[in-house]
């Protein structure tokens, strides 16, 4: 017998199940969460929410500069993102963007500091496709572990990670060979001007790196969803049992898919420091490879939606300095948003499926 | 300087530095045993190398540690939950564990201390256990003179989990469940309640590699400072194939390599220390491929969440 | 059990089925696949949990919230795909759940004396401590049903304990059956093989399409009456077959040997060669080889030596894809792994194959418009039951699934066509469409490898027949002169009267 309440009550179970199932609603779900379980926890770490969020906004978008720190923030958030969908969409985790970002800048800087003369019409492309490069090696080895060896992507990433991290910090070290003899600090020299990103917005540090990242989104985007090789992909990513039945072999589309990823993760690295540092610092990147999963996941995975993602995550990020400096709320908290934000987008599917097993609807799966 | 390369104490060191390695990788062992792949040990154990210190830093040394391991079971009953009964992909959730403990330290640190930052400040720790017998025995002493309580207690988790998992019922059933989950289930084994058990040990277990790190090992919580001990202990637990007595041998193994690497320093090997730095990872990577090569497999239905009709 | 009802996402399994089983007796559950009988009896055993209805042992009704309280009740049951975990051994998986214990800890010595026990007075002998993936398929038959003895059940349900036996050792499970029966157990057996029901029961109940059509006594009954009822309509016996002359040989294989998964040897120097216009039936009992024939025969595998030539080029070793261009094609025995992708939509699933091939490939692009026009074509031209190109693949019924992977197969105007179980899981109508469509396939001159394990479309689709046992030709035959007897004979290894 239903009564009118248990009916409401399934109506309202029902609309639950709908935003969990539709990709947007559900990022938007995912967003609000993690906002809102943030803004109720910063009462207990002694911060006020209100007063944290609306210097968040400010330092977000508050002023042309808020929004060039945005879009400069969002650059190779954007970037790395894209790598992450990318290497996901053919079903490998891609945990190693961190150590690819930072193997991109060693790449990049070197080029940028130790080639003189050139015009900057050669110097840039060649200081970008150096990163690009780089980055693409160090997944090279991951990829082929998988490929050859079976060994999970996972593990072997993340000692890259670990490995790239040492290396760097080698480069620059007191007797490494990257170090800049007349600065105290443990860097690279600066990079010749030729090598440097232009400022593309007057007023700000925003550069051409942002037109880079967009055009790398529509790249990633044509390719996964208009050629053979995204289709190849994308068909390994999600069983490769019948692609080797169609002729697709899955540990060569690994191999492709890593050095991709990895070599998107590579040219963040590359932007990054071709257009805000100019020279290699020990550890520049703040969790940016991280963050990637957390973009790309509240993106749908889909390289056009990235782009709204990573904006916002640029946003949280830009806004976060401001928000620590006026209230003393650590911009770490950026790191919470993303758990949740990771663990909302991770079990919206599988949560929606077992809330219709329990109230009897007919699931795909 | 070969003496200082190679000598006693650089065995206990690695007994020593073992052991984080060592409780990943038991922690790995008898979680995907069950079936549940848990990636997420790094993020447990550095949260819990914080919660540790945290408590230690208001409750005292042991208490310390006691809170360092509920934090790790707490943790993995979230995992357990999210792999288990809400069947989502078990590695991304592992990787926000991981996430989360990149930057929940360090605000609650910037909170509770004032200017501290990235790390706490000292706090009580676990003494070394000075063995008097021991001590006077020539070599056994140097090396087992003086270990922390800990690393006994870990090394001697070692046989604990083998009887475990290889003598007794619970430890069949767990098998079972990590091979053919079906085959348990129709033979009335509860599968979800033994994974739940297996996940929440397994957290505990990295609970306690995390006080270690903290208030044995150091005497304070650092970011970051299981500098990927987690993984490490992970690819211990494939090159032992999933067992405690392999995990205890690849842990000490990586152990050495590590010492190894401390000691070079100290003795004054030409090669730069950040280099020999990334030994273990290097070692790490090479140790799975030799695994790989042989191909062998964990348990059949690791990572393959169970669903019933 | 009486009115049981059991609902699947899109599927009523078990409509208002009513079943009395007496004791002491061996009753058979009679359907064609997917009628229901497999899942009533789970629904029996407590694995799975039924939508309405009740269910009374020994005259009291019974709650079943899981296996272990059915064990409790002295039911006991074996599944079609053991439930028997491989890398342990004989004696762990069948105390497993019930293990017996000695101050904490398992006592394997008291598991075994009672185990061997029970082994010798049934007559099941097993190899206590070899592990499950070391022994034969009867062995680990043989385990299962211990696990059952094992905990007192008497109640047993068998489901389609024949699949993976060979006819010999069927007659030493119909003498396990009577010495079961003798000790006064009672034996519900699920089949679709008339000639089981008729040797081994004493009643047996039909079910159709989730519903039971009637409960006979079989020494009442004959195999034409069940069929009539397990199908509803006349069945034909065979298939409408030309006669034709084979052309030039297409395929060729040559004393190839090959490995398995495990590195155990599958193929042990197989020689057979298929021409144009014939379809080769490989018939035996599973595990001999069949798989990694299939595989040798379209790039998965590579042979250890011997040579596979396709039209005279060899095409030992070669890739999948090189396979496909030479112009073999595959239906896969595991349609949903190997097939399709199930989150595909349909159109995406008839391109696998095709991706690097006009009209699809321009550039480094993939046109989607002659994606969709071509999955069109096929689903009208094969009468594929679904409302658009753009479902995903999963969502279509094992029957259109299967039409779906033909007609996309069928497109390629392959030379060779390897198919592997190509009508498991499906009902009447759709099996008699894959045959033919294989039978069209042989008109059209194509060379057909059909890989089976059901005796009865080998015999009727086949021109040759070819057995397999132990990674070798046991024996050929074409279709005039086999029969039943002689083709079991050869699957169980005994020597063909050529």
């Amino acid at each position: 017998m239903k009564t009118q309440s248990s009916f409401q009550h399934r109506q309202g179970i029902e609309l639950v199940v709908a935003v969990l199932e539709e990709p947007i609603a559900r990022s938007l779900l995912a967003l609000f969460l993690a906002l809102a379980v943030v803004f109720l926890v910063m009462p207990v770490l002694g911060a006020n929410p209100l007063g944290a969020y609306s210097s968040l906004f400010a330092g977000a978008f508050g002023s042309k500069q808020a929004i060039g720190e945005t879009s400069l923030a969002m650059t190779p958030l954007l970037i790395s993102s894209l790598g992450f969908a990318l290497a996901y969409k053919c079903g490998l985790f891609n945990i190693g963007l961190e150590g690819q970002i930072q193997v991109g800048a060693v790449a990049a800087a070197f080029v940028g500091y130790s080639i003189h003369g050139l015009p900057s019409a050669v110097h840039l492309p060649l200081a970008l496709a150096a990163s690009l490069a780089a980055g693409a090696i160090w997944g090279l080895g991951p990829a082929i572990l998988k490929a050859r060896f079976g060994i999970h992507e996972v593990i072997s990433t993340i000692m890259m990670n670990y490995i790239a991290f040492k290396l760097s910090a080698y480069m620059v070290s007191v007797q490494g060979p990257m170090k800049d003899r007349l600065d105290l600090m443990p860097a690279s020299p600066v990079i010749e001007s030729s090598a440097k990103l232009a400022r593309i917005m007057g007023g700000t540090r925003l550069t051409w790196g942002i037109a880079i990242a967009l055009v790398a989104a529509f790249l990633v985007w044509f390719l996964l969803s208009k050629t053979r090789l995204g289709y190849k992909l994308r068909v390994v990513g999600q069983n490769h049992f019948a692609a080797e039945v169609g002729g697709i072999r899955a540990s060569h589309y690994y191999v492709i898919a890593m050095m991709l990823s990895a070599g998107l993760g590579g040219l963040a690295g590359g932007v990054e420091t071709l257009g805000v540092h100019y020279r290699l610092l020990a550890s520049f990147s703040p969790g940016y490879g991280f963050d990637a999963i957390a973009v790309s996941l509240l993106g749908g995975l889909h390289p056009l939606y990235i782009i709204v993602s990573s904006f916002i995550f640029g946003a949280l990020r830009s806004g976060a300095i401001l928000m620590q400096a006026k209230e003393g709320m650590s911009k770490d908290i950026v790191q919470v948003i993303s758990t949740v934000i990771i663990f909302v987008m991770s079990m919206a599917d599988p949560l929606g499926r077992l809330i219709k097993r329990r109230i009897g609807l007919k699931t795909n799966a | 300087m070969l003496e200082h390369l190679v000598n006693l104490s650089i065995i206990s060191s690695s007994l020593r530095i073992a052991t984080p390695i060592l409780l990943a990788s038991l922690a790995g062992t008898i979680s995907e045993r069950s079936g549940v792949i848990n990636i997420g040990i790094e993020g447990v154990m550095l949260l819990s190398a914080f919660a540790a210190a945290f408590g230690s830093f208001f409750l005292g040394a042991w208490p310390g540690v006691l809170v360092g391991v509920m934090v790790g079971g707490a943790l993995g009953l979230v995992h357990a939950f999210m792999s288990i009964t809400v069947r989502s992909d078990q590695v991304v959730n592992a990787t926000a564990v991981n996430i989360l403990a990149i930057g929940l330290p360090n605000i609650i640190i910037s909170r509770v201390w004032k200017g501290y930052y990235s790390s706490t400040p000292i706090v009580p720790v676990v003494r070394n256990l000075r063995l008097e017998l021991l001590d006077r025995l020539p070599v056994v002493g140097k090396v087992f003179g003086d270990l922390n309580p800990i690393v006994y207690v870990a090394f001697l988790l070692v046989p604990a989990m083998h009887v475990l998992l290889f003598k007794t019922r619970v430890g069949l059933r767990i098998r079972a469940v990590g091979e053919l989950p079906i085959a348990a289930d129709t033979l009335g084994v509860n599968v979800p309640k033994l994974r739940y058990l297996s996940v929440i040990a397994s957290g505990m277990l990295a609970g306690l590699g995390g006080a270690y790190l903290s208030i044995c090992y150091q005497s304070q919580f650092s970011m970051g400072m299981t500098e990927g001990r987690g993984f490490i202990g992970l690819a211990a637990m494939i090159f032992g194939r999933w067992t405690p007595v392999g995990a205890m041998a690849a842990s000490i193994l990586f152990g050495l390599a590590d010492a190894f690497q401390a000691n070079a320093q100290s003795a004054g090997l030409p090669i730069p220390a950040e280099i020999m730095l990334t030994l273990p990872y290097v070692l790490t990577l090479l140790a799975l491929i030799k695994v790989a090569g042989k191909r062998v497999l964990g348990p059949a239905a690791a990572g393959q969440p169970y669903v019933k009709n | 059990m009486r009115g049981i009802v059991k609902r699947f996402p899109g599927v009523l399994a078990n409509d208002d089925v009513d079943l009395e089983v007496t004791s002491g007796e061996v009753h058979c559950l009679l359907g064609e696949n997917g009628a229901g009988k497999t899942t009533l009896m789970n629904v029996l055993y407590g694995l799975y949990s039924r939508d309405r209805g009740e269910i009374c042992v020994d005259g009291s009704p019974v709650e079943f919230k899981g296996p272990s309280d059915a064990i409790r009740h002295g039911i006991g049951m074996v599944h079609q795909h053991f439930m028997l975990v491989p890398v342990f051994s004989v004696v762990d998986n069948i105390v497993l759940g019930s293990e017996p214990t000695r101050g904490g800890f398992i006592d394997r010595d008291r598991a075994r004396r009672e185990i061997l026990a029970l082994s010798r007075e049934y007559n099941l002998p097993v190899d206590l401590d070899a592990q499950v993936r070391d022994i034969s398929v009867g062995m680990q038959q043989r385990a299962e049903i211990l696990k059952l003895l094992y905990r007192g059940a008497r109640i047993m349900i068998l489901d389609e304990p024949t699949a993976v036996l060979t006819p010999k050792e069927v007659d030493e499970l119909f003498k396990i059956i009577c010495a079961l029966k003798s000790s006064g157990c009672t034996i519900v057996f699920i089949t679709h093989k008339l000639r089981e029901v008729m040797e081994f029961s004493d009643r047996v109940s039909v079910l159709r399409r989730g519903r039971r059509v009637a409960t006979l006594e079989t020494a009442n009954t004959d195999a034409a009456e069940l069929v009539k009822m397990m199908v509803g309509r006349e069945v034909v016996a065979h298939v409408e077959k030309s006669d034709r002359v084979p052309g030039r040989v297409v395929a060729r294989v040559d004393e190839v040997t090959a490995k398995n998964q495990r590195q155990l040897p599958a193929l042990r120097g197989l020689s057979f060669q298929v021409s144009e216009g014939e379809i080769v039936g490989i018939a035996g009992v599973e595990g001999n080889g069949q798989n990694e024939l299939a595989e040798i025969l379209t790039g998965h595998r590579k042979p250890t030596s011997g040579k596979v030539t396709l039209q005279g080029r060899d095409m030992t070793g070669r890739s999948p894809k090189e396979f496909l261009r030479a112009g073999v094609a595959y239906i896969p025995a595991d349609r949903l792994r190997d097939g399709l992708i199930a989150e595909f939509a349909l159109f995406e699933n008839t391109t696998l194959g095709y991706q690097d091939s006009l009209p699809f490939a321009k550039g480094v692009r993939l046109d989607q418009g002659e994606e969709r026009l071509f999955c069109e074509q096929i689903v009208k031209e094969f009468e594929i039951k679904a409302t658009s190109t753009s479902v995903p693949s999963g969502l279509l019924s094992g029957g259109n699934q299967q039409k779906l992977i033909i007609g996309r197969e069928l497109r390629r105007d392959p030379r060779l066509l390897v198919a592997v179980q190509p009508t498991r899981g499906l009902d009447v109508g759709a099996i008699e469409y894959v045959h033919s469509q294989l039978i069209r396939a042989r008109e059209e001159g194509k060379a057909v490898i059909l890989i089976s394990l059901e005796l009865n479309e080998i015999l009727s689709l086949s021109d040759r027949i070819l057995v397999m046992y132990e990674g070798r030709i046991a024996g050929e035959f074409t279709s005039a002169e086999a029969s039943r007897e002689e083709l079991g004979l050869c699957m169980a290894g005994g020597r063909a009267s050529q």
